[in-house]
């Protein structure tokens, strides 16, 4: 009660806190990024709606890599293990995280999963997060960098619908081109479209079928690899 | 739907404040305070819908610290800027600056913040 008056009415203070919502998940993602750091793995949060590709990109990858590089992989889905299974037989040594209810991979659940796999000598890890173009870009895992994975199927106007998606992506793998002559889409309007919607719309234009651009994904990953490490040793 | 999921640490946020100032004040109010009204930020670019997170509030707040406590929002739109001139970015551009060529800077709008607390101390 008011002390003053005796008037009845409760005293309100502020308490001023100004403190991000989602520090904790913040905190774990540096636990995980100091721990991929340190032992020399490049994690991606790999990101995309649902049929968008992910999967079949990352089998793509270790084809291509041709087991020169050390691969593993987290698979989030709602249910099922399937997409992990794939990820395995295409020689990713991977682990499925399944979220049930959840829409997106958390750090923690990252972190939780990271005790079970076994990541000796591992250069790679994806983390494929589940379907989803909204809720997985709001929480942090502690990767090295973000990839979006398009699908053409998807429509020319995708990043502009999605925005925060695109704005948090470092690099859009553009996937299933080789539809590109049946849909009677534009590359230029999906171009123009990212370049309103990521700061630096890095796209690489890719097919798993045919292989055109997995190249390009392979080269940008040593790459950034390559930066990401010479900015520790630093 | 990952709303109730930021409610959920919504609520873990708002409970360790109130501890940490039941902890910092010599004579510890008795009984806890009431929560009276929570003030967040969110950015339009945060990838959080203002209005789920209204009604996940409303389902998840009973039973909790904030079980009588108002949810006050605010929107923070989003700014694009040039890093070298500030120029803001037009709404809908491409995100490079016209004149520095520079690609531009969130200068605003992917905040998820909670800002303020008000409690209710008898």
């Amino acid at each position: 009660m008011c002390q003053d008056c005796g008037c009845g009415d409760v005293n309100l203070v502020p308490l001023d806190v100004q403190q991000r919502i989602l520090a904790r998940n913040e905190d774990t993602a540096a636990h995980n990024r100091k721990h991929f750091l340190e032992r020399g793995i490049f994690a991606i949060n790999l990101m995309g709606s649902p049929g968008s590709g992910k999967t079949a990109v990352l089998e793509a990858t270790a084809a291509a890599f041709e087991g020169g590089r050390k691969l593993a992989a987290l698979a989030g889905d709602l249910a099922t293990e399937n997409d992990a299974n794939r990820l395995t037989r295409a020689g990713i040594r991977s682990r499925a995280i399944t979220t049930g209810e959840a829409c997106h991979l958390d750090a923690e659940l990252v972190h939780h999963e990271l005790h079970h796999l076994d990541l000796a000598g591992v250069e790679y890890l994806f983390i494929e997060n589940v379907g989803n173009l909204v809720c997985p870009a709001v929480y942090d895992l502690g990767q090295a960098k973000n990839v979006v994975a398009l699908s053409v199927t998807e429509g020319e106007d995708k990043p502009l619908k999605y925005p925060t998606m695109f704005a948090k992506a470092d690099l859009v793998l553009l996937t299933k081109v080789d539809l590109m002559p049946y849909l009677g889409i534009s590359l230029d309007a999906i171009l123009d479209s990212l370049a309103r919607a990521m700061p630096v719309p890095n796209v690489i234009v890719l097919s798993t079928r045919g292989g055109l651009g997995v190249d390009d994904w392979l080269g940008w990953l040593e790459r950034n690899r390559a930066m990401a490490f010479e900015e520790v040793m630093a | 739907m990952h709303e109730y999921s930021i409610v959920q640490s919504l609520v873990d946020s708002v409970a360790a404040a109130v501890g940490a100032r039941e902890a910092a004040v010599r004579t510890p109010v008795v009984p806890t305070p009431v929560v009276h009204r929570v003030d967040v930020s969110i950015g339009e670019l945060a990838g959080v819908d203002c209005a789920l997170l209204a009604t996940a509030f409303e389902v998840f707040r009973a039973g909790t610290i904030c079980e009588h406590a108002a949810l006050r929002i605010d929107r923070i739109a989003a700014l694009w800027e040039c890093p070298r001139c500030h120029a803001a970015i037009v709404r809908g551009g491409f995100l490079r600056c016209p004149s520095c060529n520079e690609p531009a800077h969130l200068a605003a709008g992917d905040e998820i913040v909670l800002q303020r607390i008000e409690l209710e101390v008898s």
